[in-house]
């Protein structure tokens, strides 16, 4: 027995509002990070459920993309991260506080 | 899978940036550190280059590979002004990365690698390749932000381009994700059918249509999703800081033009609405913040939104019609975002080459006595500044002219009194620096005084956008008629 659409559509709905909420009350970087994966896996979810739903494979092969782009993403992400550190011995979003007046 | 060649020679400009890009990567590491100007000529002659093809592309409407990607006047109008004012930051960085002694090669690369993701955002035609587009820009920026390795405000102002920009990235994707939920294809007609067929009372449509608002705007800087924007424009290196404000705002709306109009134009009722709350709160804290900046880099950052809030009165009274007055409006915001192009490049290739004692000097404090010191980049300063302001006889007014005149005409006469009077208030806070350079005495020493560091690069690029401001403000019929050349193209 299949699983219906709208299970996978509420899963992704959760995963993605994780990731949201994450991003929002996560003072430290890199867990900032992870919760904007979780968003763009939930955007995955999505893609292959419809995919499937469709009979459509261009939904599978933007997943790839979508992929391709989150790991490009998270290289230059931690690229910065560890810059930052050197510069200001902290990765918490609290202590960026150097560009006010 | 072979590629026919007929769609590898339409997207040519786009594999020369790209290659080009490459080469310099290349040529970097085995390049002596004070040849490092070479990879610039090398950029300059590729854009040369991209002019000609794309100049040849102005006509018909050409799509390649499968529907992907597509080729037509709009395309064009904003790939020439984006070469136009890569060049120009090219040009000024020659001067600027010599004066902070930062003998980076690959910052060039990085030109290129941006530049080929707007022109992608601006020619894709499905929303997978505008997402690539978008993403190889927004990577591209978040190194460039960061490129002063050893200055923490260089990485904090990465650091915060870079979280706000993949959160933005990944609102825009999910707002895709349902779109494709909702049309089986993630292709601009295909959706443009499907909401036809379906109509525009979907819940779903109306949650994508939100998403997608979002994620562009955070790319165009437009409030709320501008907080970002003063942080990063004050930390990034000035170069940099220009090629945002100007290349990124102008791909960002090229693309967000091309989605909401070829895709998602049959609910431009709901979008148009959401879009004039968004328009009214931008005008108003853009210009109102502002007045209280301290910092000419902030300053300008809060301007440039309060620009993306004139032109978006153009993309709301389009919204609100049909063939001609939807024409005349689209037209106007690619008019205005090209004038707006040429006043911010020249301002802030100014604020990058005013320094003293080897820094910068970006405290509007810093620009008293600039009259007498130096009176003629003070002259041009008050150029750009009275431009921005929208006095004429600069370009900056026939912007604006273009933008109210396509309210009222739209039936949106109220708007364009709110703007007028907005505009009024910016001037306050534009012509408060003119003031401070010719009325305000400098006080400290001599040495302690900000000079402007000359160069034939740093010339030549306030000699175009000066003559940018001016030409276009006396003779702007030109520019207007690329633009509403292309506008129609959107349906």
């Amino acid at each position: 027995m299949a699983v219906p659409l709208s299970y996978y559509l509420i899963l992704s709905g959760f995963v993605f509002l994780t990731g949201v909420v994450g991003v929002l009350i996560r003072r430290n970087i890199i867990v900032i990070l992870l919760s904007v994966e979780l968003m763009l896996n939930a955007t995955n979810i999505n893609f292959v459920a419809f995919s499937e739903y469709f009979h459509n494979v261009a939904g599978q092969v933007f997943v790839f993309f979508a992929l391709t782009v989150a790991a490009a993403e998270v290289a230059v992400g931690l690229a910065i991260i560890i810059a930052l550190h050197r510069a200001h011995s902290s990765i918490y979003i609290d202590d960026l506080n150097l560009l006010k007046r | 899978m072979t590629f026919p060649l007929q769609d590898l020679l339409t997207i040519l400009p786009e594999l020369i940036v790209i290659g080009t890009a490459c080469l310099i990567l290349a040529l970097d590491p085995i390049l002596e550190a004070t040849k490092k100007d070479v990879l610039a000529w090398l950029t300059l002659g590729a854009l040369a280059m991209c002019i000609g093809l794309t100049s040849s592309q102005m006509t018909g409407r050409v799509s390649a590979f499968s529907g992907m990607v597509v080729i037509d006047a709009y395309a064009a109008f904003w790939k020439l002004l984006l070469y136009i004012v890569t060049g120009l930051t090219v040009l000024l960085s020659l001067a600027y990365l010599k004066a902070e002694r930062l003998s980076i090669g690959e910052y060039y690369g990085f030109i290129l690698l941006a530049l080929a993701g707007m022109m992608v955002m601006v020619s894709g035609a499905d929303l997978l390749t505008i997402y690539l587009g978008t993403e190889l820009m927004s990577l591209s920026l978040y190194v460039m932000a960061g490129l002063k390795r050893t200055e923490a405000r260089s990485l904090e102002a990465s650091a915060k381009y870079f979280v706000l920009g993949a959160f933005s990235s990944g609102v825009l994707l999910y707002g895709i994700s349902l779109l494709f939920g909702l049309a089986g294809s993630t292709g601009l007609s295909a959706i443009a059918a499907a909401i036809t067929a379906h109509g525009t009372g979907d819940p779903l449509l109306s949650l994508a249509l939100v998403l997608l608002a979002v994620g562009f705007g955070f790319k165009m800087a437009v409030v709320p999703f501008h907080m970002w924007t003063p942080d990063v424009y004050q930390g990034a290196p000035t170069s940099v800081t220009a090629f945002m404000a100007v290349a990124s705002k102008a791909a960002s709306f090229g693309a967000f033009l091309r989605v909401f109009v070829e895709g998602l134009g049959a609910a431009s009722a709901d979008w148009s609405v959401l879009f004039t709350v968004v328009c009214l709160a931008t005008l108003a804290l853009g210009n109102l913040v502002a007045i209280v900046q301290t910092n000419i880099k902030r300053m300008l950052a809060y301007s440039s939104i309060a620009h993306a809030g004139y032109a978006l009165i153009g993309v709301v009274v389009a919204g609100g019609h049909s063939g001609e007055g939807a024409s005349t409006g689209f037209a106007s915001v690619l008019l205005y975002i090209a004038i707006y192009s040429f006043m911010t490049l020249g301002a802030f290739a100014l604020v990058g080459m005013l320094r003293k004692e080897g820094q910068e000097s970006d405290q509007i404090e810093d620009y008293a006595g600039l009259a007498k010191r130096e009176p003629l980049a003070a002259f041009f300063m008050l150029v750009f500044l009275v431009s921005l302001a929208g006095i004429p006889p600069t370009a900056g007014f026939i912007g604006k002219f273009y933008i109210f005149m396509a309210a009222v005409n739209g039936g949106m006469t109220w708007l364009a009194i709110v703007a007028v009077i907005f505009a009024a208030i910016s001037a306050f806070y534009y012509l408060r620096i003119v003031m401070v350079m010719y009325m305000r005495e400098a006080e400290g020493s001599i040495a302690t005084h900000s000079r402007l560091e000359t160069s034939p690069a740093l010339s030549l690029v306030l000699a175009c956008a000066l003559a940018g401001v001016v030409l276009l403000g006396l003779f702007p019929n030109g520019l207007w008629s690329l633009a509403s050349q292309a506008a129609p193209l959107l349906k």
